[in-house]
């Protein structure tokens, strides 16, 4: 293809992605304008009607649970589609690689950021219905100290508390327990994945009714989701590292 | 509020940029990484601090990992060709 004709290509679609991008600004409500009733609702309701603080969980794990569990099984299948594309002739033999990182002070660092880490990722899961934060940034905080892990310390160490077969089972139970309390709900003759529990005070760690275990169930499976991908791309390296 | 919205949005735009026009991927990669901190910056200016901690874990540390590690497979690969 000549120059001229790619340029001729070029300019039509940039014509047209200009005209479409112009005509979708030129609508926009002006900056900083919310025009909308259902945010200012939320906010005035989730505190008395789900005794949720943070109504951005509220809406993620209660007043819209079935589009998070939309998300949650997408991660599912990505992690699982990682996995499948990777995983064709795995090395469990791992002596012999050679680990790059050998200075103490990165180690000392590294598994004390590892250790943060995981309180961190614990404290966002566990206040999402508090402060910001919650089931998925928890899970990846959590997901990311084992990364640490194998950044700083060693891979070997890596091996020993994340293998591919300690991430799936994480995932698959908190992917299955989400969708396991959409079920309990209809037990319980109310709708996919409604509140059935004492909501309790709010503002308090334990307020959020049956939301808190949708919450942790997330937190599961994108910890073991991302671990999943993690060890997946890791182990991959390391075979061509071991070769 | 404004100015301090106005700088910030200017960072992204001109990080996305750095970003896009960079040629090596390893550059990339790091760019990228301090390009999803100057998302991670607006959204915390703009009152959205759950995105901001999605943000910050998926741009700061699991995309730049699976990148990374992605690039030096292929860089292990070319060597041994």
């Amino acid at each position: 293809m000549s120059t001229r004709i790619r340029f001729v290509i070029f300019a039509l679609g940039a014509l047209g992605l200009g005209a479409l991008l112009v005509h979708g600004v030129v609508d926009l409500p002006s900056f900083g304008n919310y025009p909308g009733p259902y945010g200012d609702l939320i906010a005035k309701l989730a505190p008395k009607e789900r005794h949720m603080v943070n109504t951005v969980t509220a809406v993620v794990f209660d007043y819209r649970g079935f589009d998070t569990m939309g998300e949650e099984l997408l991660l599912f299948g990505a992690a699982s589609a990682v996995a499948l594309l990777l995983r064709e002739r795995r090395e469990e033999d791992v002596h012999g690689v050679d680990d790059r990182v050998t200075s103490p002070a990165v180690r000392g660092v590294g598994a004390l950021a590892a250790v943060m880490l995981l309180v961190i990722g614990l404290n966002v899961v566990s206040h999402g219905f508090i402060t910001p934060g919650g089931g998925f940034q928890g899970g990846v905080i959590l997901a990311s100290a084992f990364a640490v892990v194998f950044l700083t310390v060693e891979y070997r160490a890596y091996r020993e508390i994340a293998t591919t077969s300690f991430g799936e089972p994480v995932e698959a139970f908190g992917a299955g327990a989400y969708v396991g309390l959409g079920l309990v709900a209809l037990g319980f003759g109310l709708s996919f994945l409604q509140n059935f529990m004492e909501l309790g005070i709010p503002g308090r760690l334990s307020s959020g009714g049956s939301a808190i275990f949708v919450n942790f169930s997330s937190a599961l499976a994108v910890f073991g989701g991302f671990l999943v991908i993690f060890s997946e791309y890791i182990e991959e390296n390391m075979r061509e590292r071991h070769q | 509020m404004v100015p301090l919205q106005s700088v910030c949005l200017l960072f992204v735009a001109l990080g996305a940029l750095a970003v896009v026009v960079t040629q090596d991927v390893v550059r990339q990669a790091i760019l990228f990484s301090i390009y999803g901190f100057s998302l991670v910056v607006l959204f915390v200016i703009f009152q959205a601090p759950d995105v901001a901690l999605s943000a910050l874990v998926v741009g700061g540390i699991a995309y730049p990992l699976v990148l990374v590690s992605a690039i030096a497979r292929v860089a292990a690969q070319r060597k041994r060709k």
